[in-house]
């Protein structure tokens, strides 16, 4: 791809990711940041693509860490955030409906 | 439609539900679906991504997925709640590592694929992932450890480390773009670029810690899309700069919640980027919002109103008690602890709620209720001070000192309501606002409580 349009991709992208943030309560900092931090798991992707050309055992080492760490990355992130956004709905509520799931 | 088209309508795809799912994380309500919403995009991207004519080696695909998968789940989910921070530090720090690791990858095929003479503009993407993700790794890790608490006391490294690293990282990415064929110089940059990342968490004192996680987190969705670049990656590329977008944002609104800046965090100097003593001069306080306070209060367990003389003086306590009201119907239990001297005059908000209706049964004394105030969740203190300076227990000198108060210290949170930063009616501070589970939330009581009240309502 040419290297124009990727830069034009990547400014487009920093507008949406400015906007999408625009007021958050404090009390949902931390689960955002946790969030957006699974999502630059995306990484692993890097890591996927490169393995198969890459040569020699220093690359194939390397790029297994990649990807077990850009695993890591994805798979952690989503289940601490969702962990962390648990504690929002488990309130004693008899009254009301239960939460939605 | 050629494979290639297929992966690229799977990324769109996957972007949509990224950017779907991160503005769910924005309200308490959606949170939960929204992550959710982000993780199936991951997964498209993932599975769109193994369908590439360039995917080989899956022995050792599956290998790398395989640990991380046994690695990061476990860790997840026996994390305790109280250690989230250094975990979501930890997993950031991968991110950032997994993004130097491919750059190193990249720099040798660049090396091989230019006959030895690779263009800057294939280079420089790889530098900066190289850099940006090494500083991430390293710095992530000191966070980790100085949460763990394994890295402890103050660390004072003069700003003049941190510019004389930067400066030398700059200057060996320059050498390589311009051509210096080296991978020993390309391992130097990611030392030097480590060591930055050391040496600008190192310092930071634990109430700015947050901060920092965040700034890191921005960082490694910076280096991402760097490396998406340099692998001609468009899921690489948006999804990075969405973090690195969103995470700059958010860095400067928990900055801001703190009442500090973001310069101030980083580069405040020798060890003053601690939180302050809780002395009284030059301690920090916490502001806070209508919002937050409602999301707070609504998904708390048990609420303490503790009111005072600046209810007594905003006639708030109507707007008190339709928010505990409003409170009570969504399954929050609320108390109300009457402080003897609370008010001008004995029993002076026993009247004022009572006016208020507010059930008798629910105004509880100080002794009955002192008990109480350790499985509070938050402690609600409205236009009340000195009443609850922990001055009277703890400082002998203090002209309060002994005075029996309300020990709202002890409640999970605290959440106090007042016109301004001045001191209460014995003249003296109160340690109470400066404590880090306090947070302050500035204006008249009664349309601070209306404003907490709608937000509540619109929950």
């Amino acid at each position: 791809m040419d290297l124009l349009t990727e830069i034009a991709i990547l400014v487009l992208a920093a507008f949406v990711g400015f906007e999408v943030i625009s007021k958050v309560p404090n009390t949902l900092h931390t689960p955002l940041m946790s969030g957006t931090n699974a999502i630059h798991g995306i990484v692993l992707l890097g890591g996927l693509l490169v393995i198969g050309p890459a040569e020699g055992l220093l690359e194939d080492i390397l790029l297994v860490v990649a990807i077990a760490f850009g695993t890591i990355n994805v798979v952690g992130g989503f289940l601490v955030t969702d962990r962390m956004l648990g504690m929002f709905k488990s309130k004693p509520d008899p009254e009301k409906a239960p939460p939605e799931p | 439609m050629s494979r290639a088209d297929v992966i690229t309508l799977l990324y769109i795809v996957a972007f949509a539900l990224f950017i779907v799912g991160l503005r769910m994380l924005r309200g308490p309500r959606t949170a939960v679906r929204g992550n959710q919403i982000a993780a199936v995009g991951m997964a498209l991207a993932v599975i769109a991504t193994l369908i590439d004519e360039r995917i080989g080696d899956w022995g050792l695909i599956v290998l790398g997925l395989a640990i991380g998968t046994a690695v990061g789940i476990p860790s997840a989910r026996s994390v305790r709640m109280t250690a989230m921070p250094q975990m979501v530090a930890l997993f950031n720090g991968v991110g950032g590592g997994a993004v130097a690791l491919i750059s190193v990858v990249e720099y040798r095929e660049a090396l091989e694929n230019g006959g030895g003479n690779p263009e800057a503009e294939v280079l420089i993407p790889i530098l900066f992932a190289a850099v940006i993700g090494s500083i991430s790794f390293w710095g992530s890790i000191i966070a980790f450890l100085k949460l763990q608490e394994s890295l402890k006391g103050r660390f004072g490294i003069p700003r003049q480390v941190n510019a004389g690293l930067a400066a030398l990282a700059v200057a060996i990415a320059i050498l390589i773009a311009a051509g210096t064929e080296s991978e020993g110089l390309f391992w130097l940059l990611l030392l030097v670029s480590g060591s930055l990342g050391v040496s600008a968490v190192l310092p930071i004192g634990g109430a700015d810690m947050p901060v920092v996680i965040s700034t890191l987190n921005a960082f490694t969705g910076l280096s991402a899309a760097a490396a998406g670049v340099a692998l001609d990656n468009t899921a690489l590329i948006v999804a990075g700069m969405l973090v690195g977008a969103s995470g700059s944002i958010l860095t400067k609104q928990m900055a801001e919640a703190m009442n500090r800046s973001i310069g101030n965090v980083f580069f405040s100097g020798l060890g003053a980027g601690g939180p302050a003593a809780p002395g009284l001069e030059g301690g920090t306080v916490r502001s806070t919002s209508p919002a937050d306070v409602a999301i707070q209060l609504s998904y708390a367990r048990l609420v303490v109103v503790v009111p005072g003389y600046g209810m007594a003086v905003a006639q708030a306590q109507r707007a008190v008690a339709d928010l505990a009201s409003e409170l009570e119907r969504r399954g929050v239990e609320v108390l109300y602890a009457i402080h003897p001297v609370a008010g001008r005059m004995p029993g002076h908000m026993n009247v004022l709620l009572a006016e208020a209706d507010v059930p008798y049964d629910l105004l509880k004394e100080m002794d009955d209720i002192n008990g109480e105030f350790a499985r509070t969740d938050v402690a609600l203190v409205i236009g009340a001070n000195d009443v609850t300076n922990p001055a009277a227990r703890t400082v002998p000198d203090s002209p309060i000192y002994g005075m029996p108060i309300l020990d709202v210290d002890k409640a999970s949170s605290v959440i106090v309501l007042k016109r301004s930063m001045s001191s209460g009616f014995a003249g003296i501070d109160n340690p109470l606002f400066y404590d880090p589970k306090t947070a302050l939330l500035f204006g008249d009581a009664k349309a601070s409580v209306s404003e907490v009240l709608a937000e509540v309502q619109d929950l």
